[in-house]
């Protein structure tokens, strides 16, 4: 896996490049997953990345890379429907064509799980820029000793990548529980919140590396209940999720405390970020 | 796990060695077949549970949409707290979603055991302090709706 040095530098970061839609798939009632095709065949990225997304004369919106960071033949994105550019993006059909800048941003240290247990921890939407580093935990399977992942959504009919939870469960080197807020009674999974897989995962909490994205809320209390758990601060990291707008730290449109989300992070140590979690004016 | 005495079990990790020797004298091994209702809302509250093995559901039905699962208890949780406070009746329905493997606690024998014994009492309200504080955060957090779409 290649290192954020070994990534090509980007010439013109503000200048969005033609992508060409290849297929625009619907996975949730409001979320989406497009699978792009780069200029020249190739768009390399590490887990944890994003781009910025531009639909021509519409706007543009900072979007997780979802995909396979081994096949950089084809960009994938997940996205909610929730404003302007992603409503319009939403009805991009094949062959249209988006801006794409990028990618931007630090990379979720899965290096650092060599050894150890890795615990991922999704929730909702958090799942799609967790799925690239999935993908190189499953790859490299070896590396690594016990791989949990951890995933809460807000009811069974609204778990994103449903199909692809399903083939990682049956994986026997991996332990994925599920969780949903709320559930009648023909769902046979957990019910109740993300954090309380925590307490019951099989993993060493002392030889352990976190990452974990979701709602930040979220976020806060699962770093605590890992915490609670012994897992130490540092070996926990986050994707933070802000209004980015240059993707380069220009601006200060992504400004969280002395940092800048597009360019310092999305992922960051839970160490950097603790300070401004309980601050309400960042 | 199923194996370990009720000293071993973390939910009373720390607890004096006569304490435990009280719970020992008023537990029971219980098992319920997947599908039984552990105990129904407004029964009342003769006992509690600590979870050995398996998936329990509580619900409660919502006249017009039928039963609606609030939690699953697992291995190691408490089921059941209606126990410690009048009128000791269930709040919640109680199902065996899978085969279930339990400790059974005597609540009235117990309820006289921590009259008689404050810090007994002192101790296990402790614990239970802390399996409400966690479920109300839980519930408070259900209830935010955090995975819902941005207004």
């Amino acid at each position: 896996m290649a290192l954020l040095a070994d990534l090509p530098v980007i010439s013109e970061p503000m200048a969005p490049v033609p992508f060409v839609v290849r297929s625009n798939r619907d996975e949730l009632e409001d979320t989406y997953t497009l699978q792009l095709e780069p200029p020249g065949g190739s768009f390399e990225f590490l887990p944890g990345q994003f781009t910025m997304l531009y639909a021509f004369g519409i706007g543009e919106v900072p979007i997780s890379i979802s995909g396979d960071p081994a096949l950089p033949g084809t960009l994938t994105q997940t996205i909610r429907g929730v404003g302007a550019v992603t409503r319009a993006l939403r009805i991009a059909r094949p062959g249209d064509t988006i801006g794409v800048r990028g990618p931007f941003g630090t990379a979720w240290p899965v290096d650092l799980a060599e050894g150890k247990d890795i615990v991922i921890a999704a929730g909702g939407i958090g799942l799609a820029p967790l799925r690239p580093a999935i993908y190189q935990v499953l790859a490299e399977r070896d590396r690594f000793e016990r791989v949990v992942i951890l995933y809460g959504a807000r009811n069974p009919s609204e778990l994103l990548f449903a199909d692809e939870l399903q083939d990682w469960r049956g994986r026997l080197d991996a332990d994925v529980l599920v969780t949903v807020d709320n559930a009648g009674r023909d769902w046979h999974g957990s019910v109740g919140v993300v954090t309380k897989l925590i307490r019951r995962a099989p993993f060493d909490p002392r030889n352990s590396v976190a990452l974990v994205c979701g709602p930040q809320i979220m976020m806060r209390f699962t770093a605590q209940e890992l915490v609670t758990r012994g897992v130490p601060h540092d070996a926990i990291h986050m994707s933070m999720e802000r209004n980015m707008k240059c993707a380069i730290g220009f601006c200060g449109h992504c400004q969280y405390g002395a940092k800048f989300i597009c360019r310092d992070g999305p992922v960051f140590e839970y160490p950097a970020l603790q300070p401004y979690l309980l601050v309400k004016e960042v | 796990m199923t194996g370990l005495t009720i000293a071993e079990r973390p939910f009373f990790e720390g607890m004096a060695p006569a304490h435990l020797d009280i719970l020992e004298a008023v537990a029971d091994r219980v098992s319920f077949p997947s599908g039984t209702t552990i105990f129904r809302e407004g029964g009342e509250a003769t006992v509690w549970y600590l979870v050995t093995d398996g998936v329990v559901t509580l619900e409660i039905d919502v006249p017009g949409r039928g039963p609606h699962i609030l939690q699953t208890l697992h291995e190691g949780d408490v089921l059941g707290w209606s126990w410690l406070f009048p009128p000791y009746r269930w709040s919640f329905d109680a199902y065996a979603r899978t085969d279930i493997e339990a400790i059974a606690f005597d609540a009235g024998r117990l309820r006289a055991a921590k009259q008689d014994d404050a810090s007994l009492g002192y101790a296990l309200m402790q614990r239970f302090a802390q399996v409400l504080v966690r479920r109300m955060q839980a519930a408070r957090l259900q209830l935010l709706d955090i995975y819902g779409t941005p207004r």
